[in-house]
């Protein structure tokens, strides 16, 4: 084995120095679900790993003016325990909460989730209909970008040399707005979805004034569907416009055959996830509580 | 390679080893701190064989760098019982025969403990999802569940 270094960052730019100086050897160590896996298949063998948990912006959730902040380390299971961020958006934090089981909880992140940048990734799809923005630290600046730019391809995400994801930023938004994921997999529980959307809408009266559709699995990146959106939104939700939106889902998929699923029932199952999770992202936004997936343990 | 050195509490007991970067929390607790209760199944953290706590939080240990225990407070199956007093879970494994061949059930015990430590009344449905990542190949899931739920339900009774 190589000589590996492993290094507590206690700061953001010390994370980011660290990860610029182990010249694209750096691994950034959150949860490690991702990272300890791939270093024992011997897929990864890092320079140095640079665990960022000892860093306060990181590892914690903020709200400011009904935006909320998460830094990318923060364990899944921290999130679903935020119970204002819960009833804020539930529909990310349920995709989050989706990743693996409570063991995994209690240590993968959603900076970790997207930074592994699987196009099946369970909180993606619900990160961009929520229009969340990633703020990344590079070793002399800091940039932000929306979550739907941040990866380039399955296992490929747009950092720089030197960059780390430091957090997720969900942007305030009216009471009167709900959100939803909604993914599927062949069992109940402990897999990865075949076809995940994320549904966001902002309803005035019976009005959708404004929709954002996130769809995963169906592309080398996860989607924003503009045209889902865009079908959506001015709508009273109606049969033709969920047929649009749906519609508009299963045009946007460019999914592979697998022994997942294949291309035709992915592209098909897009359009029944957006007409589903749409119902229950209307119903939250119009205070009706509406759990999307079985009652976990928490 | 330069060794670390790691200074923690493991079950209460303030301990330090040496360990290499890239070695895992499972890793050490077997192999250098002889505490081999918990279990290496896939060493992937689909089995749940390895679960610990680690400042209270259900993990599994092979997916922890042992470096990542300076400083915290682990809980592994060899901090259940204390000295001949077995926890409640472990009687009721026992009793109900809640275990076959016994590799899983280190994980199941301090992962059940994790649940009930949180929540006393857990429905069966919720039971299963947070122990749906400890996985058993013998036993069958169904006489794990009702151990648990009994030992819920005394521990409400006692609670009265």
């Amino acid at each position: 084995m190589t000589d590996i270094q492993f290094k507590v960052a206690k700061t953001v730019r010390e994370a980011a120095s660290l990860m610029a100086a182990a010249k694209g050897k750096g691994r950034i160590l959150a949860g490690g679900t991702d990272l300890l896996v791939q270093m024992k298949a011997g897929m990864v063998t890092p320079g140095t790993i640079i665990d960022v948990k000892k860093i306060p912006e990181m590892v914690g959730i903020t709200e400011t003016k009904g935006s909320y902040r998460i830094g990318a380390a923060t364990p899944a299971a921290v999130i679903g325990e935020h119970k204002k961020l819960r009833k804020a958006w539930p529909g990310v934090v349920e995709a989050i909460n989706l990743i693996g089981s409570t063991q995994v909880q209690g240590r993968a992140s959603a900076g970790g989730n997207l930074c592994n940048a699987s196009p099946a990734a369970d909180s993606v799809p619900a990160l961009v209909a929520a229009g969340a923005i990633v703020t990344i630290q590079g070793p002399k600046t800091r940039r932000q970008v929306p979550v739907e730019k941040f990866n380039a391809g399955p296992g490929k995400t747009t950092l720089k040399a030197g960059e780390i994801v430091v957090s997720l930023t969900l942007p305030a938004r009216p009471k009167t707005s709900g959100d939803a994921y909604l993914r599927l997999i062949p069992r109940t529980e402990m897999d990865i979805a075949v076809v995940g959307v994320g549904v966001s809408l902002t309803m005035k009266g019976d009005t959708c004034v404004s929709a954002r559709v996130g769809l995963g699995a169906v592309a080398p990146t996860v989607l924003l569907v503009e045209a889902a959106a865009k079908a959506l939104t001015g709508s009273k939700l109606d049969a033709k416009a969920l047929d649009d939106a749906a519609n508009a889902c299963s045009a946007a998929c460019r999914p592979i055959d697998d022994k997942r699923g294949t291309i035709r029932y992915r592209t098909k199952i897009a359009g029944v996830l957006l007409r589903l999770a749409t119902a229950i992202a209307a119903d939250r936004a119009k205070g009706i509580s509406r759990p999307a997936h079985s009652q976990q343990g928490h | 390679m330069a060794k670390i050195h790691v200074t923690t509490t493991i079950n209460g007991a303030p301990t330090e080893f040496l360990c290499d970067p890239s070695q895992t929390l499972l890793d050490v607790l077997r192999e250098q701190l002889g505490l081999t209760g918990s279990k290496e199944g896939c060493g992937s953290g689909d089995c749940g064989a390895c679960s610990v706590t680690v400042d209270g939080r259900l993990v599994c240990s092979c997916l922890v760098l042992a470096p990542e225990a300076e400083g915290a407070k682990v809980e592994t199956i060899e901090g259940m019982a204390k000295g001949d007093k077995l926890h409640p879970l472990q009687k009721k494994f026992i009793e109900m025969a809640a275990l076959q061949c016994g590799i899983c059930t280190p994980g199941f015990l301090v992962a059940s403990r994790a649940l009930l430590e949180r929540n006393n009344n857990p429905t069966e449905t919720e039971i299963r999802y947070w122990l749906a990542g400890n996985l058993c190949r013998c036993t069958g899931y169904d006489k794990i569940i009702h151990a648990v739920m009994e030992v819920a339900a005394e521990m409400r009774g006692s609670a009265k």
